[in-house]
């Protein structure tokens, strides 16, 4: 019996046409393009300078602040400049340009195929090796994971969920990794629950991945039976961490509050092997699975794709640019973000490269709000967003605080509904950050 | 370089449209009009078709002549109102009744509150009621009118069962009374042999209606369901405690348009609540002041006026009747 | 008949004073006493709650004035200096002339001269598409041409124009109320003197990237080149971050940065249109 969260959510077609892409190294770029700001929190700040060599794997940028990871080089080759260029949104952000000259890896990475399941590392130094090599969550927000394994000293962490749902339409980067790569992932998970102290974590796998769950379910029950593979509904947002908690463990995350407050650390199944990688190969992040995939594409695929890849690159791998494609996105087609620029490069959180064609996303004209009240069916957080939408185009930000705006996850489950055309969640996101500004800046009782 | 689409999050879009909802209405609605089309013949078409184009056309008129705004009349919305009027009327009304109705549905109930989605009261409604109260003659007159084409020749003339019922009790008649002297028959309300408004003749045409409603995903049961359990339960308590002066419940449910009313009027999504909640108090509302109009009132038919009244505390349901939300509030966030 | 009439009159007007003296008896009863000198200032504002003053409406406005030591601080956009003379009429104070201003669009980022590289298909809104990310064109500081600005203005003084993308403002009808300065995300919006007979110069660019990289996004950019400065006889320019800015309180409107500025960033408005001098070789052919 498949579980699945209580309020809310819409059933897209899920349009897993890359599903039977198994998973392919993208050929080795000839520049690299390596971001100082990859995750969230404070940019790294690079420790190499223009002429100097480096290698695949080694440290280019070091963390600063609290909230901050390291970055590592994709590539090997010569440091050619550190200077401003546009992001996806054409923001300038610093980045690293690497010409690529070979292949050579740091020699202390281990690149053997062998799985290494003993894990000899205390709790504190896998922690350590985590924050060392960079590993960040890769559900998408990219918030570093050593710190996400460290939970405050007044909470304590009652269980590990694993993110193994992929409720985006498209996307299949995590469906290949649990075909492909199963027992390293849960090995990652149990380093990631030795890290956290925790005795039992549970992984959910939406069920129109049949071949996912009975692949990780035969492995977990034979060798790693303090892991529960938990068939999920096919439903979006079952992703969602705080939809996944409710779904599995039937626990609420309260209002402006984290997993953690229920007693619940959430990570994805790519962190999961990010995780494997840095503990036991001694591996740093800088490549990852992304799927590169549409309708208008002659042939689906799902790259082992290295960061700082210029995005005209992925699209020359691919044949070109579609003719029919219009739009871009980073990410899946529900969350993620409209490329505005070419010139920008991969970064470690980048999950896909959707392409979509005029007609399948085009905006219908905008009509008046019949009141149907569809969006409040789809809210998986109770909301109401067409209240949200008037009050935010009014201004009303008392009202919208009252009306909990600051709970929207922005999964845009209400927008995708609504017949009328409504842009809901364009309006409500962009209150929602002005409350959350207030909320924060007031002085804490 | 490539000129990209850049749009926020997300970039998809299900597949319902303003339209496509109206749509589902009117194909909703279309038994109840082909079975009304076969009792009473050319007078259904007429009414059907002119409140149609009368309705549209006063959209139209008003939208580019008057308030100057966009011209939305290709969304259907007015297209409904003008066929539910036309199904609420009785169908001997002449053609200008339905005119005068539509001006008044549109321009009054609708447009004048700022157009679609704006309006408190239910436009058909509105209309009808307006109707009802101002050309009250024609509007009681359920005669069937003699007209070309026209099948089911031996239906009753004269006035509905709830209409007859009322008087009967006036008369100081007891229920079995009225009954055995009209050979009133649960089997004809059910199929329609009775007298009653264009759209209220044929109950299982209604309820075939309802049926596709909920199987696409137009309404949700909570409206419907709620109005009937009601109207079942209070008017069953009536009859309960004194059979001989009140009509039980299966017969208030099968006259009246209280069917139509519950699965076409009150549902409507502009004038409803947006909260289950809401709804189910709305419904309760609604069953208890036809119960009580149709018991204690002056007028027959009490579902036309309970569905308006209820219009009015809509905005009051939504205000304090919210959807349950994920999570409770953590202090000091 | 007629002595139901008579009655039904009588005992409604009876009713009708009756009912009119309590209410009388209940306003005296909760009046609140307010100086009444506010009373008469709000008169002779204009009534338009605009908040361009920086108080909540014209009556909170006219509390402020009234309470006030003077009137320096104080000031009315929309009525301007003739109404904060009849204020300070009304308060037996004096008050200074303060010069009019209007509201300066300041950029000039038309479609033919700043090309598109993306099409934005979101909610018609600068703020959200200023949020979201650096723009449609290649310079992220510009105008976004969404019209935030249009539809805050309370005096139908601001209007998107079709064919330049671009506000526009009606000198007649802005009030200087500051609305559209706030709500531009991208500041490009700012309250100028009206000047003598109205002309005014200003900068119609606030992009601050290196001059290459402003004018390969945009063909009349200021490229922070230097020349206006140097040509000004007042040193009424400067320049912060590759953008040249026209103090206006210096500025004598002499014209002489208009013809230097290489990239026609510099704008006047309401001048004669100059009349090209004769060459030597025109004056000898007549």
């Amino acid at each position: 019996m498949s579980k699945t969260f209580s309020i809310g959510g819409i059933h897209p077609h899920d349009h897993k046409i890359s599903i039977n892409a198994a998973i392919e190294d993208f050929p080795i770029m000839d520049m690299a393009y390596i971001s100082v700001s990859q995750h969230l929190g404070a940019p790294a700040e690079p420790v190499v300078a223009k002429g100097d060599k480096v290698k695949t794997g080694q440290l280019v940028a070091k963390s600063t602040g609290f909230i901050s990871a390291n970055i590592h080089s994709s590539v090997s080759g010569t440091v050619t400049s550190i200077e401003m260029l546009p992001d996806i949104f054409g923001h300038l952000v610093k980045h690293i340009v690497i010409k690529v000259e070979g292949d050579e890896w740091e020699e202390s990475i281990d690149r053997t195929a062998q799985i290494v399941r003993e894990i000899k590392l205390s709790p504190k130094e896998i922690i350590e090796r985590i924050a060392q090599h960079g590993v960040v969550g890769l559900g998408g927000a990219a918030f570093p994971t050593h710190i996400k394994l460290t939970p405050p000293p007044n909470k304590k962490a009652e269980y590990l969920l694993v993110n193994g749902s992929e409720c985006e339409p498209y996307l299949t980067s995590d469906y290949r990794i649990m075909l492909e790569e199963p027992e390293q992932i849960l090995i990652g998970v149990k380093i990631m629950m030795k890290a956290l102290g925790v005795e039992a974590s549970f992984f959910g796998i939406e069920e129109n991945k049949p071949e996912a769950i009975k692949i990780m379910s035969r492995l977990a029950s034979a060798s790693y039976p303090e892991i529960k593979i938990v068939s999920l509904k096919k439903r979006y947002p079952q992703g969602g961490e705080k939809q996944l908690i409710d779904a599995i463990l039937k626990r609420r995350v309260p209002s402006m509050g984290l997993p953690i407050d229920t007693g619940v650390v959430v990570q994805n199944v790519g962190t999961a092997l990010a995780v494997y990688e840095a503990v036991q190969k001694n591996k740093p992040l800088f490549e990852g699975i992304v799927t590169v995939t549409g309708e208008c594409m002659s042939e689906q695929r799902n790259f082992r794709l290295r960061v700082g890849t210029n995005l005209e690159r992925v699209m020359f791998a691919i044949g070109g640019f579609p003719k029919d494609a219009v739009k871009l996105i980073s990410g899946g087609p529900m969350m993620g973000k409209a490329v505005s620029r070419m010139d920008a490069a991969s970064v470690k959180s980048t999950s896909a490269f959707l392409l979509l064609t005029q007609e399948e996303t085009k905006r219908g004209e905008e009509g008046s709000c019949i009141r149907c009240a569809k969006c409040v069916d789809a809210c998986p957080m109770g909301l109401e967003p067409y209240l949200l939408n008037r009050l935010s185009r009014a201004g009303r930000l008392e009202e919208l605080e009252e009306n909990m705006v600051h709970d929207c996850i922005e999964c845009g489950c209400c927008m995708y509904s609504c017949p009328a055309n409504i842009p809901l969640v364009d309006t409500i996101r962009f209150s929602k950050a002005q409350v959350i500004k207030i909320i924060r800046s007031r002085p804490k009782k | 370089m490539k000129k990209l689409l850049v749009s926020p999050a997300p970039h998809l879009h299900g597949k319902e449209s303003t339209r496509g909802l109206m749509r589902d209405v009117i194909i909703a609605l279309s038994p109840s009009l082909l079975v009304s089309i076969y009792f009473f013949g050319f007078s259904a078409i007429k009414l059907a078709f002119v409140g149609v184009i009368t309705c549209v056309l006063v959209e139209y008129v008003i939208q580019k002549y008057i308030t100057k705004s966009k011209v939305c009349v290709n969304d259907y919305s007015a297209a409904l109102t003008g066929l539910l009027l036309a199904l609420n009327l009785p169908p001997s009304s002449p053609w200008w009744i339905m005119l005068i109705g539509s001006i008044v549905a549109i321009g009054v109930a609708k447009m004048s509150f700022g157009g679609l989605g704006q309006n408190v009261f239910n436009p058909a409604l509105v209309g009808r009621v307006f109707l009802l109260v101002s050309f009250p003659v024609i509007m009681t007159d359920w005669s069937i009118p003699s007209s070309w084409f026209r099948a089911g020749a031996d239906a009753t003339t004269g006035a509905t069962p709830l209409a007859i019922v009322k008087e009967g009790l006036s008369n100081g008649l007891t229920m079995d009374q009225i009954f055995a002297e009209n050979n009133f028959s649960y089997l004809e309300m059910l199929f329609s042999k009775i007298g009653g408004s264009v759209g209220e003749v044929s109950i299982l045409a209604l309820l075939l209606g309802l049926a596709y409603l909920l199987i696409r995903k137009v309404i949700r049961p909570h409206i419907p369901v709620t109005i009937i359990a009601t109207v079942v339960v209070f008017s069953g308590i009536f009859w309960v405690l004194d059979p001989s002066h009140y009509p039980d419940p299966l017969f208030n449910l099968l006259t009246g348009g209280i069917l139509l009313g519950a699965i076409f009027m009150a549902t409507d999504y502009v004038t409803s609540p947006m909260s289950s909640r809401g709804m189910i108090i709305y419904g309760i509302g609604i069953g208890v002041i036809t119960v009580l109009i149709r018991n204690f009132g002056a007028y027959p038919e009490g579902i036309s006026f309970a569905i308006l009244i209820m219009n009015a505390t809509v905005p009051l349901l939504n205000n304090y009747f919210k959807p349950a939300k994920f999570g409770k509030e953590v202090k000091n966030g | 008949m007629i002595s139901t009439i008579i009655f039904t009159i009588l005992s409604l007007t009876l009713l009708g004073l009756i009912l009119a003296w309590i209410l009388y008896l209940v306003a005296q009863k909760f009046k609140v006493q307010e100086d009444p000198r506010i009373d008469n200032v709000e008169e002779v504002l204009p009534g338009a709650n605009c908040g361009g003053c920086g108080f909540a409406g014209c009556r909170a406005f006219a509390e402020a004035c009234v309470k006030a030591e003077d009137l320096d601080t104080l000031f009315c956009p929309v009525g301007g200096n003739d109404t904060m003379k009849s204020v300070a009429g009304c308060l037996g104070m004096t008050v200074a002339e303060k010069a009019k201003q209007v509201a300066v669009i300041r950029c000039n980022g038309n479609c033919d001269v700043r090309e598109k590289v993306n099409h934005y298909d979101g909610y018609s809104s600068c703020a959200v598409m200023a949020s979201l990310y650096a723009g449609d064109t290649g310079c992220k500081y510009g105008c976004l041409g969404q019209g935030d600005c249009v539809t805050v203005c309370n005096f139908d003084a601001i209007k998107m124009d079709p064919r330049t993308g671009l506000p526009e403002v009606d000198e007649d009808k802005c009030t200087a109320c500051g609305a559209c300065v706030k709500a531009c995300p991208k500041s490009i919006i700012e309250l100028r003197n009206m000047g003598p007979k109205n002309r005014r110069i200003f900068v119609s660019c606030v992009n601050k990237d290196k001059g290459g990289v402003a004018k390969k996004a945009c063909d009349v950019a200021c490229i922070g080149c230097y020349k206006c400065v140097k040509a000004c006889p007042f040193d009424a320019i400067t320049i912060t971050d590759n953008l040249a800015y026209i103090d206006y309180n210096k500025c004598k409107l002499c014209r002489k940065c208009v013809t230097e500025c290489p990239t026609h960033a510099i704008w006047e408005v309401n001048f004669p249109v100059r009349v090209p001098r004769k060459t030597e070789s025109e004056k000898n052919e007549q």
